[in-house]
């Protein structure tokens, strides 16, 4: 009950935060407008009228900057690589006082559009040919989440290792401790060993470390307020990576059977296993890209449904919407809670079975060979 | 394009970069100082465990065993217990018959010896009856006839006299 109350509050909190910004995207907007023509094209809108579109995906996406509040933000290092070398400055210097991007001459006359860095010629127009050259490495707000998550990672994990060093083996868990030994004990015994069988305690590190990161970033994302709030589950990039990783382990690990099962079939006829190599070969991809999709869209889809419900009350231009708005959006958190668990569980048991076939050995040769055999010496017997 | 419309399904160089960096890292450090350790306590308490639970079935068993036993020494012992009592009974019962036997024996003997002895005096007295009323028969005779001689009278008062003298004993 406290807890969710305590969210409610988190969410109405939100809503304020979510007032105040939407009204200084307006003027972001209104001013890029005057400024810039050439852009205002692409945000074919009245002014004043609000972009539900627009805002959602605004939260959605990475930013160069992290927004706390109303007009303040919180500047980035941004890291771009180009022909030019290295060079590295505050996000501040993107945006100027009225917070409307301006363009910062580095090596390159850079300017915010649409979130991403861009180089820009005199006249104000997006130059694509240097842009391309442009490597953006940017701390943004996605990786100072994802930093954040890696420091809390490390910090709760260090101290519960240190724990058992500590206690020893003989008494029973403490603290954060036993908090964490339940969930480590469910990565075990609910998603390594069933899976992947007797060589489970080989892939435990891995499984546990995208378990829990997926979880706390999952878990941080849901938070509506500085330091949460980033959407580094629900980013295609860092879902893209986590899936790649699985694919090279899975790959890494295949034993002879798992690309034999892949290239040449057993037990089937010479045809069939031509034509079963290609589909395989495409499951090989198919699987860590379906990884990738799953975890981004669930977590992508968690978000936008809560924040079109916060929405509700700007689309209504009235506060009285968030009497039905709020206890959704509280409704959809809680969810989103489990959500957020059942995503890392999932992603990790899928890439443990995938190990697991991967790994896997087949004693039951026979089994895919042709049963005409088997009948052939019933007969015989017979 | 699709992909060129959002650019929600376009991935950032920057972010996969960092993912990587922050995975890696986590991988490297988590697994070296704090997957390893918490693997290893959690398997060694496990088997900490197992162990004692294995250790008291067995200590469970060896104390079954052990009542087992102690309740089969238990019945041995009473089962010897009856057995010697039996045995002293019948010793007993074997050296009162005996004592019965040997004290009739020594009554038969001496009652026998008795009745011996009896029979003997008895005899013996009856022999000096006999010799004493043959002796006084042979003085009342010899009296008898030496009176017969004088008187008749007297000689009638005499024996009757001497009739009243003799005493058998």
């Amino acid at each position: 009950m406290a807890r969710r109350s305590v969210q409610s509050l988190l969410v109405a909190t939100f809503s304020l935060f979510l007032a105040t910004f939407s009204t200084a995207t307006y003027a972001q907007h209104d001013t890029a407008q005057h400024e810039a023509t050439a852009e205002v094209s692409s945000h074919e809108k009245k002014e004043g009228e609000f972009n539900v579109t627009e805002t959602i995906l605004e939260h959605l996406k990475d930013d160069h900057s992290w927004h706390l509040w109303g007009h303040t933000s919180l500047p980035l290092p941004v890291i771009l690589y180009s022909d030019k070398g290295l060079e590295v400055f505050s996000s501040a210097n993107l945006v100027d006082e009225h917070h409307a991007p301006a363009v910062y001459n580095g090596n390159y006359a850079y300017k915010t559009i649409e979130g991403k860095i861009r180089v820009v010629n005199p006249d104000g127009a997006v130059n694509t040919e240097l842009s391309a050259k442009v490597w953006d490495f940017s701390i943004t707000k996605n990786v100072a989440s994802l930093l954040l998550t890696v420091t809390i990672l490390l910090l709760i994990f260090l101290s519960v290792a240190s724990a058992y060093r500590k206690t020893g083996v003989k008494t029973a868990p403490k603290g954060l401790q036993s908090l964490m030994e339940p969930i480590i004990l469910f990565v075990r015994d609910e998603v390594a060993k069933p899976n992947i069988g007797h060589r489970y305690a080989k892939y435990m590190p891995f499984l546990l470390t995208v378990f829990f990161l997926i979880l706390i970033n999952n878990f941080l994302g849901l938070v509506p307020f500085f330091p949460g709030g980033a959407n580094v589950s629900g980013n295609i990039a860092f879902t893209m990576t986590l899936a790649v990783f699985v694919f090279l382990l899975v790959n890494f690990s295949g034993n002879k059977t798992y690309w034999e099962h892949i290239f040449w079939m057993p037990g089937m006829h010479w045809s069939m296993k031509l034509f079963l190599a290609p589909i395989e070969l495409v499951g090989i991809f198919t699987k860590p890209i379906s990884l990738m999709i799953r975890l981004f869209a669930n977590i992508t889809a968690g978000h936008i449904l809560v924040l079109s419900l916060v929405c509700l009350i700007f689309i209504f231009k009235t506060v009285y919407a968030s009497v039905v708005a709020v206890p959704f959006v509280v409704f959809i958190s809680v969810i989103e809670l489990l959500v957020a668990f059942l995503q890392a569980y999932i992603f990790t048991m899928l890439a443990a079975m995938y190990i697991g076939m991967a790994t896997e050995e087949h004693h039951h040769e026979g089994d895919h060979e042709p049963h005409y055999n088997e009948t052939d010496l019933e007969k015989v017997h017979h | 394009m699709l992909l060129e419309i959002n650019p929600l399904v376009l991935p950032d160089i920057g972010l996969v970069f960092w993912s990587t960096i922050a995975f890696l890292v986590l991988l490297f450090v988590l697994g070296k100082f704090a997957w390893k350790p918490i693997m290893k306590a959690i398997n060694e308490r496990e088997k900490g465990i197992e162990d004692a639970l294995a250790k008291a079935d067995r200590v469970k068993a060896e104390m079954v065993a052990l009542q087992s036993e102690n309740e089969a020494m238990l019945a041995k012992a009473r089962e010897e217990r009856a057995i010697l009592l039996k045995e002293a009974k019948e010793t007993s019962d074997k050296i009162l018959a005996e004592a019965k036997d040997k004290a009739k024996a020594e009554y038969d003997r001496i009652v026998a010896d008795a009745q011996l002895a009896i029979t003997q005096q008895k005899n013996a007295a009856l022999t000096d009856v006999k010799n004493q009323v043959g002796a006084l028969v042979v003085d009342v005779a010899e009296k008898v006839l030496r009176r017969e001689l004088a008187n008749k009278a007297d000689q009638e008062n005499y024996i009757s006299e001497l009739t009243k003298d003799v005493k058998l004993n």
